[in-house]
């Protein structure tokens, strides 16, 4: 009780002292503010005020601007009237026709290989290498760095690497190499990667994740990946927040053959979610694939209100078999973050990884789940359908260094 | 939570003892310490490695400032380092002579450039300017219908059509033209780094509009391949400069400086929220520190201004100054500080705090504790808690599930805080209504005996040097001991919090 009392005090005492003196300050600045605009060209004079010499802060000085001094410019009147709204597009035109393309699993190589020539000389010389001197393996350690592995995980494994190899006398390269990758896939194996889907249940999936990681886009092939397999997903659009998000889903609701049910844009996303585990269940789909509104995982209210409809899926007849973190292969050490404030919510049942066909490997995942132990169950390694495919440790640690 | 290199560096240079000079091992043990600290902000490994030479040459050799231990005057180097890198040369948005001023949008999946091209509207809106925007990402289901929806919401019109994003973005700039639209910004598809047909595409779209400005928009959570990223779109489309979105989360946005090192441009936006209003011009200074992982006072600040009321805040600080504060105040405060997130992430952000009170692991149902006793006070006992006694505390105690002596804790450290506010109150507005604003700031450093108050006095007053005179001393050295402390705040100068309060307003 002591620390956190003095802890709270402190916190209440600073935020009252440093936001009534900010509020107050603020005041002034604004005039500052406001001097500053009228007077473009005297950017640079700080005004006196009261005795006191206020600083312009530089980026400004800068940047606002004068007004075009080019004369022969003439400004055409605000048209607002004649708005140049294009005619409703019928995008459906303009995607690709949904073709049904039978679903071939890409493999990591032929997806990655494009983006990896740059690094295929990075590590390849190390293997053919007699004997590994300190500052190759700072190398191997940067190649993980460089991997978005992150520097304490990274340190850790080269270091029992290194433990491994002198008690086993191995010195090569190749030996090296061989024994840092055996020791990834270790820290990989013994997960359970399958989806859950319970029979005689109204399954709920629900997607979660920051903003932008491609939540949206993975419902939309996962549902046509469980529809190809003979299960009757709905999907949930329960992303109320996002302009057209649910225009979004609907299109791949309607390329993927399945039933969507959404709300109003602004709306509670756990009703939209309810609604669609009722409309399951009335209609007999064996799964709901419940998006969510990305938000980032600082905000606490927007936590709150994810842990709600974690909460309410779980209502009656609704059943909550997977949690899926939906994670942006090009994220970096802010993915770790992610994963523990997510899980925290709305206990995280796995992840799935996107975008892992740019030239990011997406190695934060493995920090994650060596220490969180949140299995990758899912990787997108294109923009087909077909390229959101199971995770295989393998592949993953392979293209770690390739 | 973050290891604040600010403690690693004390530990380091503790044991220098008194010697004059930095010395290189000196140096290199520090530059250890940093080089982990970018990297775990995704500073791109080789950026760091540039970084790290620079900053070597300038430590190595540097006199020891008197004021200034050891870590505080790495930290400076290292910090002015990476504010040099990440200002430098800012943006300068100039106008075309022949409207319409073209902004191309270029970027990965997801980064955000749909609502960044909202944004960047309704900022140039803000400017007197009347921009019109141009759905050319024909690839995303539904990206056109957001950024109408958003067009609508900014009063904006929105210019697309079902063809192809060449003729879009060049048939946008003819309809620009023909109805007096003078800024064009024009949303392009998401799309890899490495796929070369798409980035052949943009680049013909780039070809056909001339854009006066190409934006890269970087997502602030990218890892080391940001720099990858970067390279690539900067060699097909020449960058002007860069929008860095989502830096309203947690990530420390190393991205921001790699992209910036590789690019040579200007981070030119960024934006700070989900609201449309919240994007502005890019602030460098704030986001070293934060690259650094020290305590980031403005965002803190930003989080308690979401959260609070502008006349409560005031009024709360106010009635603390004059000593008017109760329980039923505290409760208050603690009901906002609540909302404003978990307790552990608002501590890590106090600057200043030690390590030891950092470290505590704080679980934050442990406030309900402190909620239940001031609940089971009366009115008459929240305002005065003088009146107290052994009766009532072990009341109190038992309607709180407590026991009389964390009762009797409570009371008397908010007595501590009482008495401390009062006298920096009494402090602050005696010197305010004498000169100013400018002698405030000597109302704190009370409880503190060491002499890092004085040397951050003089720190700053070594950057600013117009503003040192005479404010070099801290006033508090001589009051009496108070056996409570506010660390938070014996770093943070009121000279600070105007500095924060400018840098806010040149942002709103």
């Amino acid at each position: 009780m002591e620390p956190i009392l003095l802890i709270v005090i402190i916190a209440v005492a600073v935020l009252v002292i440093g936001g009534g003196a900010f509020v107050a300050l603020r005041g002034r600045g604004r005039d500052l503010e406001l001097e500053r605009r009228d007077g473009d060209v005297a950017l640079d004079t700080r005004p006196e005020a009261g005795g006191t010499v206020l600083e312009a802060p530089p980026i400004d000085t800068a940047v606002v601007e004068a007004p075009p001094i080019d004369t022969a410019v003439v400004e055409a009147p605000p048209i607002d009237t004649a708005v140049v709204e294009a005619p409703p597009i019928d995008t459906a035109v303009v995607e690709a026709p949904p073709v049904e393309e039978p679903i071939v699993r890409p493999s990591f190589f032929e997806r990655l290989g494009k983006a990896r020539s740059a690094f295929t000389g990075y590590l390849g010389g190390l293997v053919g290498l007699s004997k590994i001197s300190e500052d190759d393996w700072e190398e191997l350690e940067e190649a993980l760095i460089q991997a978005d592995v992150g520097v304490a995980t990274s340190m850790s494994l080269i270091e029992d690497v290194r433990a491994e190899a002198s008690e086993a006398g191995a010195e090569d390269g190749a030996a090296i190499m061989g024994l840092l990758k055996a020791k990834m896939h270790q820290e990989l194996e013994g997960k359970d990667r399958s989806l859950t889907l319970d029979d005689g249940e109204t399954n709920v999936w629900l997607f979660v994740g920051v903003n932008g990681v491609g939540k949206t886009t993975t419902i939309g092939k996962v549902g046509k990946r469980l529809a190809m397999e003979g299960h009757q997903p709905l999907m949930a659009a329960g992303d109320t927040f996002r302009a057209a998000a649910a225009e979004q889903l609907t299109m791949w609701a309607e390329r993927a053959g399945v039933e969507i049910v959404r709300g109003s844009e602004g709306g509670d996303p756990s009703a939209v979610i309810f609604d669609g585990v009722a409309a399951a269940a009335a209609r007999g789909c064996d799964v709901v694939l419940a998006d969510t509104a990305g938000r980032l995982h600082n905000k606490a209210n927007l936590m709150e209100e994810l842990a709600k409809v974690r909460r309410v899926a779980a209502k009656e007849p609704g059943h909550v078999s997977e949690v899926l973190l939906v994670l942006d292969a090009t994220t970096g050490q802010n993915g770790m973050s992610q994963a523990k404030v997510f899980t925290e919510a709305v206990d995280v049942t796995g992840v799935v990884l996107t975008k892992l066909d740019g030239s990011a490997k997406g190695g934060i995942v493995f920090a994650i789940e060596s220490e969180l132990g949140l299995p990758v169950k899912l990787v997108g390694l294109g923009e087909k359908v077909g390229d959101l495919v199971d995770f295989e440790p393998t592949e993953f640690v392979d293209a770690l260094f390739e | 939570m973050f290891e604040s290199l600010t403690d690693k560096f004390e530990g380091i240079f503790s044991r220098l003892g008194k010697k004059g000079r930095l010395t290189e091992a000196d140096v290199d043990e520090a530059l250890r310490e940093i080089r982990v600290a970018l990297l775990e902000a995704d500073v791109n490994l080789t950026v760091v490695k540039g970084l790290r030479s620079r900053i070597k040459e300038r430590a190595v050799g540097e006199g020891i400032h008197k004021a200034l231990n050891p870590a505080q005057q790495v930290i400076k180097i290292v910090n002015e380092e990476l504010t040099n890198s990440l200002g430098g040369e800012t943006i300068k948005i100039t106008y075309a002579s022949r409207p319409p001023t073209v902004v191309l949008m270029a970027g990965l999946q997801g980064s955000g450039k749909t609502t960044s091209s909202a944004k960047l509207a309704r900022w140039f809106k803000s400017q007197g300017r009347n921009p019109l925007m141009v759905g050319a990402d024909l690839q995303r289901p539904a990206a056109v219908e957001q950024l109408q929806t958003l067009g609508r919401s900014i009063d904006v019109p929105v210019y697309s059509e079902p063809t192809n994003p060449v003729d879009v973005a060049r048939h946008a700039v003819e309809e620009a033209r023909s109805s007096g639209r003078d800024i064009v910004i024009v949303d392009t598809a998401g799309r890899l780094a490495i796929d070369e047909a798409l980035m052949e595409e943009v680049r013909h779209i780039s070809e056909a509009v001339e854009p006066d400005y190409t934006f890269l928009v970087v997502d602030a959570m990218t890892g080391q391949d940001a720099v990858n990223v970067a390279e690539a779109f900067d060699q097909k489309l020449a960058l002007d400069g860069v929008i860095l979105t989502k830096l309203d989360g947690d990530a420390r946005g190393g991205a921001a400086l790699s992209v910036k090192e590789v690019v040579g441009r200007p981070i030119a936006f960024a934006a700070t929220g989900e609201k449309l209003e919240d994007f502005d011009l890019f602030h460098p200074e704030r986001m070293a520190s934060r690259i650094l992982g020290m305590g980031d006072m403005l965002t803190l600040i930003e989080k308690a201004e979401q959260t609070y009321e502008q006349e409560e805040a005031e009024e709360a600080a106010a009635r603390m100054l004059e000593g008017q504060f109760t329980l039923e105040d505290f409760l208050d405060q603690m009901q906002q500080l609540k909302k404003m997130g978990p307790l552990q992430n608002l501590v890590g952000m106090l600057p200043g705090l030690p390590k030891e009170m950092r470290d505590v692991d704080i679980d934050d149902r442990e406030l309900g504790r402190i909620e239940a006793i001031i609940r089971s006070m009366t009115m008459a006992e929240r305002t005065d808690p003088r009146i107290i006694d052994a009766s009532r505390r072990t009341r109190i105690a038992r309607g709180s599930g407590t026991n009389p002596t964390q009762v009797s804790g409570l009371i008397s450290q908010f007595a501590e805080m009482q008495k401390m506010m009062k006298r920096l109150g009494g402090l602050g507005t005696k010197k305010a209504k004498g000169g100013g604003r400018k002698n405030k700031k000597r109302g704190k450093g009370g409880g503190r005996t060491t002499a890092k108050g004085g040397g951050r006095v003089t720190q700053k007053g070594g950057k600013r040097p117009q503003k040192s005179n005479g404010r070099v001393t801290p006033k508090g050295t001589k009051s009496n001991k108070a056996p409570l402390m506010l660390p938070g705040l014996d770093r943070l100068e009121i000279d600070d919090l105007e500095r924060l309060a400018d840098d806010f307003d040149a942002r709103s």
